[in-house]
């Protein structure tokens, strides 16, 4: 039986905040960017008028945040952060440390562009410039989505097969500063959902000093990386089962990727984040028209499920796939991920669409242009070119 | 601080703390970082956390599967070891807030010159300026040994190294170093001071006072490299001591905005020459023709001296 | 040594055991060996003090000898040996001699 909600109208970023209260980290390092700001500001103040326990670093760098970040956690306590874009791109190199250092660390990503030109609005350069970070990736449709998957996160990221940071994506400025409907859990039944947080050799255990950091040569790279990706093959399930949990408490129930109309689907479009919710309405108009078109949105997005994607695309006769991001020289990231899930199967015509970066908006109209396209090349086998670009003026 | 009076601090007191630094670390013969690691771990008393920028000392102490730290020690990149010991720092608060901690701690930031002069200057000075009870302490060889000798900022003039040889045109380093303590000690930070290995008392007694201190403190303490340098390899103290007589690198301490010269060599100052003959870093400075070279290296630590000792005169005891 | 495969490796590639470099010989690196005349020795304990790494024992307050597993032979410590009247009580000699 679902828990009592409370029915609130808010912000993305004042969900991801409200998330963050409740939860109560012992540490929270951050610093201010557009459009995560936001995040840090209201968590400040619940720093401040004593609304959690947590201490706050207020570090002259995001590089520093995700340092002192990966200090506070491996001295042996919860972390959390947020970012976006440029801040997401200073925090490169500290990344990889985080999670080969194994450290459940847990940040919001308001997804943003990358400059040049300089952008503050979103698309999704940001988290597919980490994606091979060795972070657990998670990716909102809306505010109600993100803040549910930062209450999941610690769970996922702190459990005993995973232990690796966690990132929650959701869309600068579309979601992140657009007022929604939507659902807050009551405080308690957070903080029983999360638990409390032993850290594996922590170094404030001073009474049992540990190394953390070695060099480590030829003679023993490959076995620690391969001990680190054994613990990504065990993230689906951990996020499978905590997300059957917390259905039970809250009534919403999350796949490791939604589908929308996709069981007897011939057209379909993949698409991450907010533009998923006008692509439905999209589909379901299209759908009255008779045409059998749905969507598949992926949620965890590292490690990136494959079979279950490739088995959900199978049957489509043609998928497009819409990348909030490019990857100069090659094809979108998701169209690569898509692609490689498609390829033990005969499988649909594959083509890729890249839209709004930048901020640039996907209208219904763009979708339907999406939609028509795909129905097109469902129908001839033939695609006209594999990946370009939408809603851009030629 | 302790009220009651203390036995004076000799090297047979000293000699019956365990070393928390073992043998057995892969760090070249004679190096001067691995003496002063050991004389700053002989002042520690409480349990204490360190921090470790990338550099030699790191690599050559922790390497997989061995670490020569007995205690508590943690790496994670080149330019932060100021921003990690901060998150370390902040979590030993949070925790002791919360009564899941009983004791008293000390953290201690690792770097050499280039993580702490260059390349982790802005995390350095974030955390300096936030106030983290957390002591800093660079070991300065004067340039970026571990990759194989590159300029620093805190390489002196005229340096022969990798990236700024000696060459036809541009007879090594053309500029001064940074003079980081005093940059450290404009943060306002509870205790600042350069030190020396060749003088452990000196040594020790700082970095006692600050850990003693309430807040943020930074040490730059001297430490010869063989390599960089190219002297021989049982010059660490001799050339840490030189450097010292000559003014190149005074002993002082800024405790609570108060400048104090802990040690002026006054008739006995040695001049410059003496400091820089041995090292053959500074050899063509010696070649005829590069006189100027040396009269500028003489002017430039005179001037630091005379300024360092106008700061004593006027916000000294 | 036994190599770990990746199965046996600690968490994170921590090490918990503080201090094993200790196993680590670095003696062979010696092409000098400090010799300590015990005679001349006033046990100021410079060389202790001033070793980087970490070879000179002590017992007691005392100067006992050389940890010759792990000293590199840099000289440091005969270099800083006052000795007695001028007598050095730790002499640099040729390794294997």
């Amino acid at each position: 039986m679902p828990t009592a909600t409370k029915t609130v109208a808010v912000t993305g970023n004042q969900a991801v905040a409200e998330a963050l209260r409740q939860i109560n980290p012992d540490v929270v390092p951050a610093y201010p960017i557009t459009p995560s700001t936001d995040i840090v500001q209201r968590f400040s103040e619940f720093v401040n008028n004593g609304e959690v326990d947590t201490e706050m670093i207020l570090v002259e760098s995001e590089h520093s945040a995700m340092s002192a970040a990966i200090g506070a956690s491996a001295a042996g306590g919860r972390v959390a952060t947020a970012t976006s874009s440029q801040g997401m791109a200073l925090m490169w190199e500290m990344l990889f440390i985080a999670s080969g250092y194994r450290l459940p660390i847990f940040m919001a990503l308001v997804n943003r562009a990358l400059s040049a030109p300089l952008n503050i609005h979103g698309d999704h350069s940001d988290g597919m410039g980490m994606r091979d970070s060795g972070w657990i990736q998670l990716w909102s449709e809306n505010a109600q989505e993100a803040y549910d998957n930062m209450v999941m996160a610690p769970r996922i990221a702190e459990h005993m097969d995973v232990r690796l940071p966690i990132i929650v994506c959701l869309d600068g400025f579309i979601i992140s500063h657009s007022i929604e409907s939507m659902k807050y859990l009551p405080d308690e039944e957070v903080k029983k959902f999360v638990g409390e947080f032993a850290q594996l050799n922590p170094l404030l255990d001073t009474d049992n000093p540990k190394s953390i950091g070695a060099l480590v040569l030829p003679d023993y790279y490959m076995e620690h990386k391969r001990a680190q990706h054994e613990a990504m093959l065990k993230v689906k399930k951990v996020v499978q089962d905590v997300s059957a949990e917390f259905a039970k408490l809250s009534g919403r129930k999350y796949e490791i990727f939604e589908t929308y109309r996709l069981e007897d689907a011939e057209v379909v479009l993949v698409s991450l984040n907010s533009a998923a919710g006008t692509i439905k309405d999209e589909i379901d108009r299209y759908r009255d028209k008779g045409i059998k078109a749905g969507l598949l949105k992926p949620r965890l997005f590292r490690p990136f499920p494959y079979e279950e994607v490739g088995a959900a695309l199978k049957n489509a006769k043609a998928v497009c796939v819409m990348d909030r991001a490019d990857s100069f020289g090659g094809y979108g990231p998701m169209f690569m991920e898509i692609a490689s899930a498609l390829y033990p199967h005969k499988g649909p015509v594959l083509f890729n669409k890249i839209y709004g970066l930048g901020g640039r908006d996907l209208m219904p109209l763009d979708v339907d242009q999406v939609i028509d396209e795909t129905v097109e090349v469902a129908k001839t086998g033939k695609v006209k070119m594999v990946k370009e670009y939408i809603t851009v003026r030629n | 601080m302790s009220t009651t009076q203390e036995k004076p601090m000799t090297l047979k007191s000293l000699s019956h703390k365990k070393d928390l630094l073992t043998g057995g670390h892969r760090m070249c013969s004679g190096c001067g970082a691995p003496i002063v690691l050991r004389q700053v771990l002989l002042a520690v008393e409480n349990p204490v956390v360190l921090t470790n920028a990338t550099g030699c000392l790191e690599v050559s102490t922790c390497l997989f599967p061995f670490t020569a730290w007995r205690v508590p020690w943690m790496h994670s990149a080149f330019e932060n070891s100021a921003a990690t010991a901060s998150g370390i720092e902040t979590m030993y608060r949070a925790l002791r807030k919360k009564g899941k901690i009983k004791k008293e701690m000390n953290f201690i930031a690792i770097g050499g010159d280039g993580g702490t002069y260059d390349i982790g200057f802005q995390s350095l000075s974030g955390a300096m300026e936030r106030g983290h009870k957390m002591l800093y302490i660079c070991y300065d060889n004067g340039a970026y040994m571990n990759t194989g000798i590159q300029r620093s900022s805190a390489t002196p003039f005229g340096a022969d190294t990798t990236t700024c040889p000696a060459g036809d045109v541009v007879p090594g380093k053309p500029q001064r170093r940074k003079d980081l303590t005093r940059i450290m000690a404009a943060h306002n930070v509870a205790y600042a001071a350069q030190a020396s290995p060749h003088n452990w008392k000196d040594l020790i007694t700082k970095v006692k006072k600050a850990l003693a201190a309430d807040g943020p403190s930074y040490m730059g303490i001297i430490a010869p490299c063989n390599r960089g340098w190219r002297c021989q390899t049982n010059d660490a103290i001799q050339l840490s001591k030189l450097a010292v007589d000559a003014c190149f690198w005074p002993l002082y301490e800024v405790e609570g905005g108060k400048w104090t010269i802990n040690y002026d060599p006054k008739d006995k100052k040695r001049p410059i020459k003496d400091w820089l003959k041995p090292q053959g870093r500074f050899k063509h400075l010696f070649a005829p023709g590069n006189e100027w070279m040396l009269e500028k290296f003489q002017q430039g630590v005179d001037a630091d001296w005379e300024s360092l000792k106008k700061l004593q005169e006027a916000f000294g005891r | 040594m036994k190599q770990m495969n990746w199965k046996e490796l600690p968490h994170a590639g921590t090490i918990l055991d503080a201090g094993n470099a200790h196993t680590y010989k670095t003696g062979s690196w010696r092409s000098l060996k400090p010799r300590w005349i015990e005679e001349n020795c006033i046990q100021c304990l410079f060389c202790w003090i001033y070793c980087p790494d970490s070879s000179v024992m002590v017992k007691d307050e005392k100067m006992t000898g050389f940890d010759y597993d792990h000293c590199k032979g840099c000289g440091v410590c005969a270099m800083e040996c006052p000795g007695k009247k001028g007598a050095k009580a730790i002499v640099m000699e040729e390794e294997g001699k």
